[in-house]
């Protein structure tokens, strides 16, 4: 309880001095998942939208390992891209390791499932109210695909938003393929571990409170932007 | 549908100039290094300095010194900075390392419950294992490879302890990193070994002291290499050369000494050029 | 001249015949199927349209004629009733110009040109059937399936709603509707078609099945429904 207090008078005091390092920490942050949330959403929001329409061979195989890989452990992720990227790997050429591209790549990859799964579910929804006048209309499997994605654009920031969360709040990836590198690659996560690793048991918790709060804030705006389009849009 | 491609058009370059935004242009080498260096502060010290004289950035890849050596042969590092001599001695013969040279030393010390359950204060690190092993209290070993933790096996084959029957549930081998060990042994009122840099930077100590230390044993050196190029063509060369120089003259060697907690000293200088 | 045949046309789900073997030409320019609740009115104008595809049987269109349909419960993008209205268009590539101009006239014909700018959900009932109907309109269909059109919708939007099918068979599509509604039947049907349980049982001419239905289901039918 003693160190809660301490905490938040230190998240507090450091907020307030807007101290240099914490800002590059928590921009950096913001910058990687923010990157892997938007990729995430080119590849995942159409693959969720065509498994959601789309009637192909393996579709139901495709959408349980859909499902199954939300639950991907983001230190396997890690593992996994590092041996990719690795210079002793397939793809060391790029010397992408221990960058903040290796970053936003281990953490797209991690939150794609996610990004997919929930679009299925929103898309397929939908696609029960709309399939018949759509067929109707004269649109293609593919075509429905687009315009259920558009009309369903209030929804799926949902989607969007579990991936940032996820991606956010996960250390085990970029601990691995970003390295903790002092001013390079030092993220919130990593941050938190390190301080807790030199004790500073405080310091890491006050750097947890403030990764809260710009989550937080991140699902309040979604949530205000839902409201706003129910009113509006219907 | 005009809105939509553009909103997907928007979505596209938002991302590819996100990412790409934040791959940053700089000359640099990669260092591995180990967790105790990391977190004893030095590298905060040391590395502004050479990268204020030379303009070269130092980025630190900190593990233990097993992984930091993995990771060199894989060639996912310039240069190693690690303190364990036989591994390190090992990495140059199998040809993944050019020359190993010393750099600086400090020494390992025992921590404990300061009220001393094992009765093993003193200035004998092999004695003072023996009596943590005797009186079965509650010890934490890193058991990540790193050049602590082959510190520590090596005591307690020295101390004539066999592990491997001895190990009860005293023995906790957490696998982990120099600061985390800490904070288990913190919680748990365990016996520790750890380097004294670590330790003096370390805030969340609990009720734990030192319990042995100044034995000659527990001497600590660390040893830089710069990964062979012939093995990696990649490797940056002659800027890990300036690093690996520097270190071990007089304004690296200075720069070492200079750094203090509390006024006490963490590493002492020892390279012969 | 039938421009609709439907020959031995058979849905069986498991072991349920839900339409079992119709056989029968549509000529008229205006056709109501009438019949109970799970007659397999709904299923058979489906069938017709290509929604649901038979387990037995055909359905042959001797002239390639263009379809459209309009469901009981308006189905409405989250978007404005003008961009609705243009969306057939739109997916049949036409132009920018010509799908706005397209679509405003369209929904000038039923009555809501103001509403072009509104997000269509917001509208009532009503409302979006009958943007529904512009949006089907718009892209001219010969046919015109209509499924119990007005079947949500209060009593003066079902009036509304009906003069505009009235107004669109008058333009010369074909409409093939089905309804609870006699009254509407009455109003509207050249032809009537009456199911049963999955089979036709009746198909005559409008007038001569109000006044003297030929099978007794149908006369059964006629009394116990609410005109």
């Amino acid at each position: 309880m003693h160190e809660m207090t301490t905490s938040l008078a230190l998240a507090g005091e450091l907020l307030a001095r807007g101290d240099s390092q914490l800002l590059a920490i928590v921009l950096l942050s913001l910058r990687v998942s923010l990157s892997a949330t938007l990729l995430a959403c080119l590849i995942g929001l159409p693959l969720g939208a065509l498994l959601a329409v789309g009637r192909f061979p393996g579709r139901r195989t495709l959408i349980v390992l859909t499902n199954g890989l939300m639950g991907l452990p983001p230190v396997v992720v890690g593992l996994l891209v590092y041996l990719l990227l690795s210079r002793a790997g397939p793809f060391g050429q790029f010397g992408l390791l221990f960058t903040p591209a290796a970053m936003v790549i281990a953490q797209t990859i991690l939150i794609v499932p996610i990004v997919a799964a929930l679009a299925r579910q929103v898309i397929e929804d939908a696609w029960r109210e709309y399939r018949e006048q759509l067929r109707s209309l004269g649109a293609s499997r593919i075509r429905s695909a687009r315009t259920l994605l558009w009309d369903g654009r209030f929804s799926l920031t949902t989607a969007g938003l579990a991936g940032f969360g996820r991606a956010v709040a996960e250390v085990g990836a970029v601990m691995i393929v970003g390295g903790n590198i002092d001013g390079v690659t030092r993220v919130m996560t990593t941050t938190i571990a390190l301080e807790t690793s030199k004790g500073d048991l405080p310091l890491a918790l006050a750097l947890g409170l403030i990764l809260i709060s710009v989550v937080l804030l991140i699902n309040i705006a979604a949530f205000l932007l839902r409201q706003w389009a129910e009113r509006r849009w219907g | 549908m005009n809105l939509f491609r553009q909103s997907l058009a928007a979505l596209c370059s938002a991302s590819v100039l996100f990412a790409s935004g934040v791959q940053a242009q700089e000359r640099f080498i990669t260092v591995a290094s180990t967790t105790s260096t990391e977190q004893s502060g030095l590298f905060g010290q040391l590395l502004p300095v050479f990268e204020k004289e030379s303009g070269i950035k130092v980025r630190v890849v900190a593990l233990g010194t097993g992984q930091a050596l993995d990771l060199a042969r894989r060639g996912d590092a310039d240069v190693v900075f690690v303190h364990d001599k036989v591994a390190e001695e090992k990495f140059v013969a199998e040809g993944y390392g050019v020359k190993r040279q010393e750099v600086m030393y400090n020494d390992f010390v025992l921590v404990g419950p300061k009220n001393d359950p094992a009765k093993a204060t003193g200035k004998d690190i092999l004695e003072g294992l023996r009596r943590v092993e005797t009186s079965k209290a509650a010890f934490v070993s890193r058991g990540d490879k790193s050049g602590t933790h082959a510190a520590e096996l090596r005591y307690w084959k020295a101390a004539g302890v066999d592990l491997e029957t001895k190990k009860g549930s005293w023995y906790k081998d957490t696998g982990s990193g120099m600061g985390p060990a800490l904070n288990t042994a913190a919680s748990m009122n365990a016996y520790l070994l750890a380097d004294r840099g670590t330790w003096l930077a370390f805030k969340n100590r609990g009720d734990l002291g030192i319990i042995v230390e100044g034995d000659n044993k527990l001497f600590n050196q660390y040893g830089v290499i710069l990964v062979n190029p012939a093995k990696h063509a990649h490797v940056k060369k002659a800027d890990s050369q300036k690093f690996i120089d520097w270190v071990v003259s007089v304004p690296g060697q200075q720069a070492i000494a200079n750094y203090k907690i509390g006024g006490e000293q963490l590493f002492f200088p020892n390279a012969t050029n | 001249m039938s421009w609709l045949q439907l020959d031995k046309l058979e849905l069986t789900e498991g072991d349920i015949r839900i339409i079992d073997a119709i056989t029968l030409k549509v000529g008229a320019g205006r056709t109501v199927i009438l019949g109970p609740n799970g007659a397999g009115k709904s299923t058979l104008l489906r069938l017709m349209h290509g929604l649901l595809r038979p387990s037995a049987g055909k359905v042959l269109w001797p002239q390639a004629l263009t379809q459209g349909m309009v469901f009981q419960r308006p189905v409405m993008l989250r978007t404005t009733v003008l961009a609705n209205v243009a969306y057939g268009l739109t997916l049949q590539g036409i132009g920018t110009e010509e799908r706005r101009q397209r679509a405003l006239s369209a929904l000038a014909r039923v009555g809501l040109a103001d509403f072009a700018a509104r997000p269509a959900r917001r509208l009532s009932g009503g409302e979006q059937q009958r943007v529904a109907l512009a949006r089907v309109w718009a892209l001219e269909p010969q046919v015109l399936f209509l499924d119990e059109p007005t079947a949500s919708l209060d009593p003066a939007s079902s009036r509304e709603v009906e003069r505009i099918i009235r107004e669109i068979a008058g333009t010369g599509t074909r409409i093939v509707m089905t309804t609870h509604n006699l009254g509407q039947a009455r109003r509207i049907a050249e032809e009537v078609i009456y199911l049963e349980a999955g089979r036709m049982l009746e198909q005559s001419p409008a007038t001569t099945f109000f006044k003297q239905p030929q099978t007794a289901a149908a006369r059964c039918f006629l009394q116990e429904e609410i005109p």
